[in-house]
């Protein structure tokens, strides 16, 4: 079982406050999209063996959404942000280079 | 013969005896005692049957290693099955019955297995019973059923309490032998919060059985000193009776203590599942011992050289009076010396090693005159249910006997295997150690934790250490480096104890004996005692192409046993990479999983069951539909009335009485359940015009409009009545089941795509109570109340008003799920009962009734509204349902529009809305399907629509159904047939789905 740190409220605690929910930041197609596009956005997930970058909702406690960057092997986890952005910050990704060094071309 | 000796006996209390049964024979034994070791001083070897040729078994180790010893333990509303004898104390009144044996576990009926044997090789029952395809089902299953399975499922409810325990520390150190002790007091010495857990209920481990001095004394003074000092600090727990079960993410573990299985008599909870949070793991979990594969090695009387020597010391058990001791390593002549020091005989030591010169345990035994056979091997074992004799011979040949030598014991050591499950639960990895032949934790791949740091560190015997003074160095040095990482320091003048060496001889790895076994001698060599798995086994395995040590494992059986192949495992895979001339560590080990040993269902559970397995949630007149017959339905968390049952109706009366009295008078639902969300800020509108397929944002305030919700995908997921309440505020009603989902879709999509949209939500669902007034004479009702005027020109048909009804202050809504005129009054849910009595009372000549929710069903289907989770299952969308009207075609965007644009969705073929009506008036059955003509591609009945719902309606007398058909709104007039799970064949004409009042004029009055 897991611990999360939810970056919105400080409290680090048991996976069970939490919930996961998938991939990041996955771009919402809509109307004037292609079926291909929709396709994408509904269905294809990546399902990374190493880096991965997630949603969660810290359920039974603030009940915000953030990110997570998670090490889908060791369930190492580098850090946690807002969800209130389109792509991971900068000095996570960096972070993570020193850690896991290649991992931006096997993802 | 087993029997108690007049001396020794370290762990019992001999001035108590205790008394028990085993199959309903009365027996004594000690305090101190286990199951197993009473049984033994009792002489009763034999203690089960095998799992699939029922061959007899006797007791092979002293810990939780025993594959055999399984009982069904206690009585009544206490009953324990598989319980191991080896791992369970000994107290007044056990009863204990042997498993797996028909009549008698003397004289099985299944026995003829064994006789068999030849033809019930690895495999068997996939290779036989695979064809004819029907007879499994019916003959061949139901045969197995009954002839496998060990322990009994318990009959009755649990009497005995459970409960988990949360604990946090910075060393959680399993293991409480002296590499734990030695870890703990080290770590503890840097002010370390420690927890220890022991699971036995001694503390000390092998130690004081095998010998050796600490700081020159013997080994029990320091483990003494050291519980004592421990005991004394404040920063440590030590838990014994409580096994370290499993390891898991993130520094998770479960330990599972057994508080009163010793001594049921008292209080308190039986099992305590203790779930830590340990910033490092320290596993000081020793090593097991394993057996040797020779001919008749599961001949009861065959044992384990420790557990013999276990028996002897720390219980005054002979296990036998003259026993011959088969080895591949020094450690077994401690079994030997220790029988000899209590004046039992031992035959002959047959040591598989060739050596050049006699190590010091070699030199001890040959001066207490035992003779000492080096490279000899076991033939075979002589003896049914009892060892009688052993014949002997070479191990490098193929077993031509050169000598019988009686016996009525066998103890064996084919070397020992450092406890890895902990250190492997959680993806720490193996190396094989060639001098040990064993596999043992690789220092360079340990578990790892959330910071990506190595948590999990193995002490003493669990590292691959075997010499006492090793053991101890290595405790000290893990706890150091491990408090060390955690930023504590030890005190500079802390040393570890100084352990005795001694001098042994290396080990010879020995998978097979004599080395070139015949077929005839491996057909009885045994790998996994419960299974029935033998070397023969593993080698057809192999030859037939389960090459892979996890197919060999399930096409086997090996090490799938209750004991999870603590035994097995490292000789199988040893005998498996034989066959397949491979190295051991190239086939490697199958997956460790947690738990280590059982742990019950209990301590899982915990306190969760019964009344607080789940919070109920109850509206605030849930007591008084309790009261009044109320039939329950569960409803999410919530309880529903399905009907309020009068003393002389059936239920299925109840519920057309209530839709009857509603339609013709005045009924009353408890409409609290259903959702109440609060959207509110500058953004508002625009947010639900996103998340309603119609229009919301253009909604007058004081109005209500009914609204469809579909996700992304394009599905229906909720439906409600919405109302605006001023200028950027709305109510949302949901469903009951959907209120806490539909709040938490609308947080996600604030939250994570329209971050920038100025929109609170708020689920006030639990602040409010709801009564719907339904029926003629609701409005009558309401004007008795007094106080607001509810007139047509008033409140008009999706209309709501605040005010003071009959002194409550309250919100009406006029909407209708029931086709009649209807009032929803929402009101604080303090005063929900109070209103609740009060309509009760102006509505009594009025014909106030209450109904419940299968009238609601009844009455909404009359009406052909749908029902989300009847009509919808997660794949229907709008359009299915003939709900054209309710999706925006003004709306640039909203949840699903896109989706539904999709090929599969806008495909004329898929299923539509119909009501249907049964030719003769009975009542369709729920969920059958339409067939048509022809089949599919698996040969069933081509399929051309469902029942989605399904009423008798006593309104209109006959069946009423909703269903989803093929081309559906095209065929209106057509039959179409349901064939039902009874045999019969329904028959339903295809209707329009308002099946009454068609023109709205009752709500609209």
């Amino acid at each position: 079982m897991l611990i999360v740190s939810c970056p919105c409220c400080g409290v680090t605690a048991e996976e069970t406050e939490f919930h996961a929910h998938g991939e990041a930041h996955i771009v919402r197609h809509t109307v004037g999209s292609t079926d291909q596009d929709m396709e994408t956005y509904l269905f294809m997930r990546k399902n990374t063996k190493g880096v991965h970058f997630e949603r969660w909702r810290h359920q039974y406690g603030c009940g915000k959404w953030f990110h997570m960057a998670r090490d889908t092997m060791t369930l190492e986890v580098f850090g946690t942000y807002p969800a209130q952005t389109l792509a991971p910050p900068e000095d996570l990704l960096v972070q993570i280079d020193a850690k896991r060094p290649g991992w931006r071309k096997s993802t | 013969m087993s029997t108690r000796l007049a001396t020794g006996g370290r762990l019992l209390n001999k001035s108590k005896t205790v008394s028990f049964r085993f199959n309903g024979k009365s027996m004594t034994g000690f305090e101190g005692d286990t199951l197993a070791s009473a049984l033994l001083a009792n002489d009763q070897m034999l203690v089960g049957r095998s799992f699939k040729y029922h061959r007899p078994r006797g007791v092979v180790a002293a810990g939780p290693e025993e594959p055999n010893g399984l009982v069904n333990l206690g009585r009544d509303g206490r009953v324990e099955p598989n319980a191991r004898v080896t791992t369970t104390e000994l107290f007044e009144d056990l009863q204990a019955e042997s498993q797996n044996h028909w009549p008698s576990l003397d004289f099985d009926v299944g026995a003829i297995n064994q006789h068999l044997a030849r033809f019930l090789p690895a495999g068997f029952y996939y290779k036989m019973f695979i064809h004819p395809r029907p007879l499994w089902k019916h003959v061949y299953e139901p045969i197995i059923r009954h002839s496998a399975g060990l322990g009994k499922a318990p009959k009755q409810r649990d009497e005995d309490t459970y409960e988990h325990f949360y604990a946090f520390c910075d060393v959680l150190v399993v293991g409480g032998g002296v590499a734990g002790l030695e870890a703990a007091r080290t770590a503890a010495l840097t002010g370390a919060r420690v927890i220890v857990m022991e699971q036995y209920a001694h503390w000390g481990g092998r130690t004081p059985v095998d010998g050796g001095e600490i700081n020159g004394a013997p080994a029990q003074d320091w483990i003494d000193a050291t519980l004592a000092e421990l005991g004394g600090m404040d920063n440590v727990t030590l838990r014994n009776r409580t096994m370290g079960a499993g390891v898991y993410d993130h520094g998770y573990v479960l330990g599972y203590e057994r508080l009163t299985d010793h001594a049921p008599e008292k209080a308190g909870p039986r099992h305590r599942l203790w779930r830590v949070r340990a910033r490092h793991v320290i596993t000081a979990t020793g090593a097991l011992e394993r057996p040797l594969s020779f001919a008749g090695n599961d001949i009861p009387g065959v044992m384990l050289a420790a557990s013999i020597r276990d028996y002897v010391v720390n219980w005054g058990v002979s296990t036998g009076d003259r026993t011959v001791v088969v080895t591949n390593n020094d450690d077994a002549y401690l079994t030997a010396i220790a029988l000899k020091h209590a004046g039992l005989d031992v035959p002959a030591i047959l040591d598989a090693r060739v050596l050049p010169e006699d190590s010091d345990l070699m030199a001890q035994a040959k001066a207490l005159g035992i003779r000492v056979l080096m490279g000899h091997a076991v033939s075979s074992v002589k003896g049914a249910k009892r060892v009688t004799g052993v014949s002997i011979c070479s191990q490098a040949g193929e077993g031509s006997v050169l000598e019988e030598i009686s016996c009525d014991a066998v103890a064996m050591s084919g070397g020992w295997s450092p406890v890895v499950h902990l250190w492997s639960h959680c993806g720490g990895k193996l190396r094989w150690d060639t001098a040990n032949a064993c596999f043992s934790p690789h220092p360079d791949h340990p578990p790892t934790g959330a910071d990506g740091a190595q948590f999990v560190t193995t002490a003493g015997t669990a590292t691959g250490m075997f010499q006492l003074d090793d053991v101890l160095n290595d405790a000290f040095a893990a706890a150091d480096g491990v408090t060390r990482a955690l930023g504590m320091k030890l005190p500079r003048d802390a040393t570890p104890p100084k352990g005795e060496r001694r001098e042994d001889a290396p080990l010879a790895p020995v998978w097979l004996m004599p080395q070139g076994a015949s077929v005839k001698l491996r057909e009885k060599a045994w790998l996994d005692y419960q299974n029935d798995v033998k070397v023969s086994d593993v080698r057809l395995a192999a030859q037939e192409g389960f090459v892979s040590v996890e197919h060999a494992k399930r096409y086997t059986t090996l090490g799938m046993a209750t004991d999870q192949g603590k035994l097995s495992n490292i000789n199988g895979l040893a005998v498996l990479a034989g066959a397949l001339g491979e190295d051991i560590p190239a086939v490697g080990t199958t997956t460790f999983r947690p738990p280590y040993h059982p742990i019950s269902m209990g301590a899982i559970a915990g306190e969760a069951r019964g009344d607080v397995f789940q919070p109920l949630r109850r509206s605030p007149m849930h007591d008084w539909h309790e009261g009044n017959g109320a039939q329950w339905e569960p409803v999410g968390h919530w309880r529903r009335p399905y009907a309020y049952k009068r003393a002389d109706e059936s239920t299925h009366d109840a519920v057309m009485r209530e839709v009857t009295n509603t339609r013709e008078k005045l009924g009353m639902l408890d409409a609290s359940t259903l959702g109440k969300i609060v959207v509110k800020g500058p953004d508002a509108g625009r947010f639900l015009d996103m998340l309603y397929t119609n229009m919301m944002s253009t909604l007058k305030p004081g109005k209500c409009r009914y609204g469809l919700m579909c996700n992304d995908n394009g599905f229906l997921i909720d439906d409600g009545v919405v109302a605006r309440i001023d200028d950027d505020t709305w109510l949302c009603h949901t469903t009951t089941g959907g209120a806490d989902t539909i709040h938490a879709h609308m947080e996600e999509w604030l939250q994570t795509e329209w971050w920038d949209w100025q929109v609170y939500v708020a689920n006030v669902t639990e602040q409010y109570a709801q009564i719907a007034v339904v029926g003629p004479n609701a409005r009558a009702a309401l004007e008795r109340l007094g106080g607001m005027d509810v007139s047509k020109d008033a409140l008009g048909f999706m209309e709501w008003a605040d005010g003071t009804l009959g002194g409550f202050n309250v919100r009406i809504y006029r909407i209708s799920f029931s086709g009649e005129l209807s009032y929803e009054i929402a009101v604080d849910a303090s005063h929900g009962q109070a209103l609740w009595d009060a309509l009760l009372a102006v509505g009594a000549d009025l014909g106030a009734m209450p109904y419940g929710t299968e009238a609601l069903h009844i009455l909404r289907a009359e009406k052909g509204f749908i029902m989300i989770g009847d009509e919808t299952d997660g794949t229907v969308i709008p359009q299915d349902l003939g709900l054209h009207w309710a999706l925006s075609k003004k709306k640039e965007d909203y949840m699903g529009k896109r989706a539904q644009q999709r090929a599969h969705m806008a495909d004329p073929d898929r299923w539509k809305l119909v009501g249907l009506e049964t030719v003769d008036g009975t009542v369709l059955p729920d969920g059958a399907y339409a067939v048509g003509e022809g089949t599919n591609d698996n040969g069933q009945r081509t399929m051309i629509g469902r029942v989605t719902s399904s009423y008798h309606s006593p309104t209109l007398d006959k069946g009423i159904a909703m269903g989803l058909v093929l081309h559906g709104p095209d065929r209106m007039g057509e039959t179409l047939d349901f064939p039902g799970t009874d045999g019969k064949t329904y028959q339903a004409k295809i209707v329009d789905p308002v099946f009454y009042d068609k023109e709205g004029t009752k709500q609209n009055v």
